[in-house]
């Protein structure tokens, strides 16, 4: 497992919005690894730092006002935050893809989808070797029905308003995967969709990932999704990774006061009901509580809690946890 | 098709506008103090004269049936004498319109390309001193009255540098082309007259700086936080995350939503022009509408002024459904809804 060279790397990453009235820090050092073939679950509510993260790699953050001031983020071994314009291109697409949370707002409205398809298809071609139209052509036809979308011609004259939610989400996935790119960043995908189409686009998603071999990150938080998709779950508050563990570990045994919050707050069918899920709120990131940034929502609290930053403590094989409580248990699991 | 149907839709819809503007021109002219026969006849013609003309013009008919007569006379093109020229208002329409509309055209030229491309450029090196060198230029551009321009251009640029002619719209030696549009420029180009053309065409270009500075300014501003703010949309950041390179993702995936607004604005904002050149004109000694319509007020020429507001309206109409079409092709978002609501 070790000898196999990383597919990405985030040590320590920091990000900053530079906003009137301060800096908010929302970043506040994220480790982050995934292995080729891996397929990773990022969950926490929302604003916790999941797109930011994303979109720190794929360097789309929006530069004012985002600022990285440090960390690394290595795609099978080299920095994306020291690569030059040019270099970048070339990871974006054909290394790295993303489909993004909202469909209507990730495609453009004044252009069609033919239009968007086949630029993206065009700049994934290899260097010096330019596509035909008609090759082009082609491979947008079929990243159509890949995402089984039925009329793929008259898809592709149509502009985005044309299309429903559904057809939109499923257009989008088959534009990150139409450059067959190693490393799809899927954050919340179906969520803006009702829950059964929602149902059946994470299912088409599933599918083409598992066919293509691609590694995925997946955000979300809906934990059923998790649960079905991924090897190994990332679990993020106020822009720190809390808790990381192989999917069913995590379920079996959620040990972050946080993660077992989030976990009793999914509603059941079977007794119990809806729980009143964790108190209170993300905090304000301008002023982001000292320690751990969980403390002033944790039932657990304890004095250090508020004075120092917990490390990721290991207590299982895989199985790591940024909480105090855990300490004492470092290094049992190996 | 759907664009058609939306066309002819604009054309119906601006025919009422027009109607309307006729019937406000109309009203004003007749309720202004003054019998318009006593007027045209001046001040020592016998009654029995001004009875006559009184006749002859129907201003002892009601009012409706004498618009409806006025209306039958415009529709013509037929807007009676100017008291100043002495001539058909029609023909005097006919030789300064023309002047002010090629002026116009390059001023709008001007604007398009000064303004989209200072824009671009401010948006481009946002927050950098590019950006705020042109944001300064823009506001100064603004809140300048487009006579100052005039009369610094003319110092600078006719008097100091002496680049450019500042007077009139062609050179004394240089033979005018036979009238065919009344555009100097385009005449000269009919002729096959290149050297009239470059000639006309170095007459325009301070005038119609002139005009087009405001226009520059506010077309750079607009279209600066147009793109500004959609830089920041998710269509931006996933055509960058999909690969696409920056040149094209700017050039093209930012800048056609962005021109949408930059193009309502540049309509009006030419269209406007026409009326309000007058001072621009004076000071260039050019024989435009915008004088030709302030020199009518200032002596009550009542057909005049009528008929140089029925042609600034539908000069705006025109420019109005020209945007709308350039709108419409740019948005589908506009072209679908219309063809949907039909």
């Amino acid at each position: 497992m070790s000898s196999t060279p990383l597919l990405l790397e985030i040590k320590d990453l920091h990000v900053h919005f530079a906003v009137y009235g301060g800096r908010l820090k929302v970043l506040d050092g994220v480790n982050f690894v995934m292995q080729s073939g891996e397929r990773v679950g990022l969950v926490g509510e929302a604003g916790c730092g999941k797109t930011t993260t994303m979109k720190a790699i794929l360097q789309v953050l929006p530069t004012p006002p985002a600022v990285i001031p440090c960390g690394e983020i290595y795609f099978k071994g080299r920095d994306l935050l020291k690569m030059n314009p040019n270099q970048l291109q070339q990871i974006r697409g054909r290394g790295i893809s993303m489909i993004f949370q909202d469909p209507t707002a990730a495609l453009n409205p004044v252009f069609t989808v033919g239009q968007q398809l086949k630029a993206v298809i065009k700049h994934s071609a290899v260097r010096g070797r330019p596509l035909s139209a008609d090759e082009v052509h082609q491979r947008a036809i079929q990243s159509l029905q890949e995402v089984a979308l039925a009329d793929p011609e008259r898809l592709l004259k149509s502009y985005p308003i044309q299309l429903s939610g559904g057809m939109r989400q499923r257009v989008c996935i088959g534009m990150a995967l139409a450059t067959n790119p190693e490393l799809l960043i899927a954050d919340e995908p179906g969520t803006s969709l009702d829950v059964t189409i929602q149902d059946q686009v994470l299912r088409l998603l599933h599918r083409l990932v598992k066919e293509k071999n691609t590694s995925v990150i997946l955000i979300t938080h809906t934990l059923g999704i998790v649960r079905e998709m991924t090897d190994r779950v990332y679990v993020m508050y106020a822009g720190n990774i809390v808790e990381v563990a192989p999917t069913a570990g995590l379920f079996s045994r959620p040990m972050h006061p946080y993660t077992i919050g989030l976990m009793q707050a999914v509603p059941r069918l079977t007794g119990g009901g809806v729980s009143d899920g964790i108190p209170g709120r993300i905090p304000n990131y301008l002023q982001p509580p000292t320690g751990c940034r969980f403390h002033p929502r944790c039932p657990h609290v304890m004095d250090i809690c508020r004075q120092e930053k917990p490390a990721s403590y290991q207590v299982d094989d895989d199985h790591y946890v940024a909480c105090f409580l855990y300490r004492g248990e470092e290094g049992k699991g190996s | 098709m759907s664009l058609g149907r939306f066309l002819v839709r604009r054309i119906v819809h601006s025919i009422f506008v027009l109607l309307g503007l006729s019937i406000v021109i109309f009203v004003i002219a007749r309720v202004m103090p003054g019998d318009p026969a006593r007027m045209a006849l001046g001040a020592r013609a016998p009654q029995w004269v001004v009875d006559r003309v009184r006749e002859q013009m129907h201003l002892n008919e009601p009012l409706t049936v004498q618009y409806v007569y006025w209306l039958r006379g415009a529709l013509r093109a037929d807007f009676g004498l100017s008291l100043v020229t002495q001539r058909p208002v029609t023909a005097d329409i006919q030789e300064f319109f023309p002047a002010s509309l090629e002026l116009v055209l390059l001023a709008g030229l001007f604007s398009a390309v000064g303004g989209i491309g200072l824009g671009v450029l401010s948006a481009r090196y946002k927050d950098t001193w590019i950006d705020n060198v042109v944001r300064v230029i823009s506001y100064a551009g603004i809140v300048t009255p487009s006579f100052i321009f005039a009369i610094l251009f003319v110092l600078l640029f006719g008097f100091v540098l002496k680049w450019f002619p500042v007077i009139g719209r062609l050179s004394e030696h240089t033979v005018a082309p036979p009238t065919v549009t009344g555009m100097v420029t385009v005449d000269a180009l009919l002729a096959g007259r290149l050297d009239a053309f470059a000639d006309a065409l170095r007459h325009m270009v301070l005038p119609a700086l002139a005009l087009a500075m405001g226009s520059i300014a506010q077309e750079a501003r607009i279209t600066r936080s147009s793109m500004a703010d959609n830089l920041g949309k998710d269509y931006i950041a996933a055509a960058r995350a999909l690969g696409i390179s920056e040149r094209v993702v700017m050039g093209r995936f930012l800048l056609k939503p962005s021109l949408i607004p930059t193009v309502s604005i540049l309509g009006l904002d030419i269209a406007a022009t026409l009326g309000v050149a007058f001072l621009v004109e004076l000071i260039f000694n050019w024989p435009g509408l915008a004088r030709y319509g302030m020199t009518s007020m200032l002596h009550k020429d009542l057909n005049a002024i009528s008929a140089v507001i029925l042609v600034l309206g539908v000069a705006f109409v025109t420019v109005n459904i020209l945007v709308d079409i350039i709108v419409a092709y740019l948005d589908p978002r506009i072209r679908l809804r219309a063809a949907r609501s039909e």
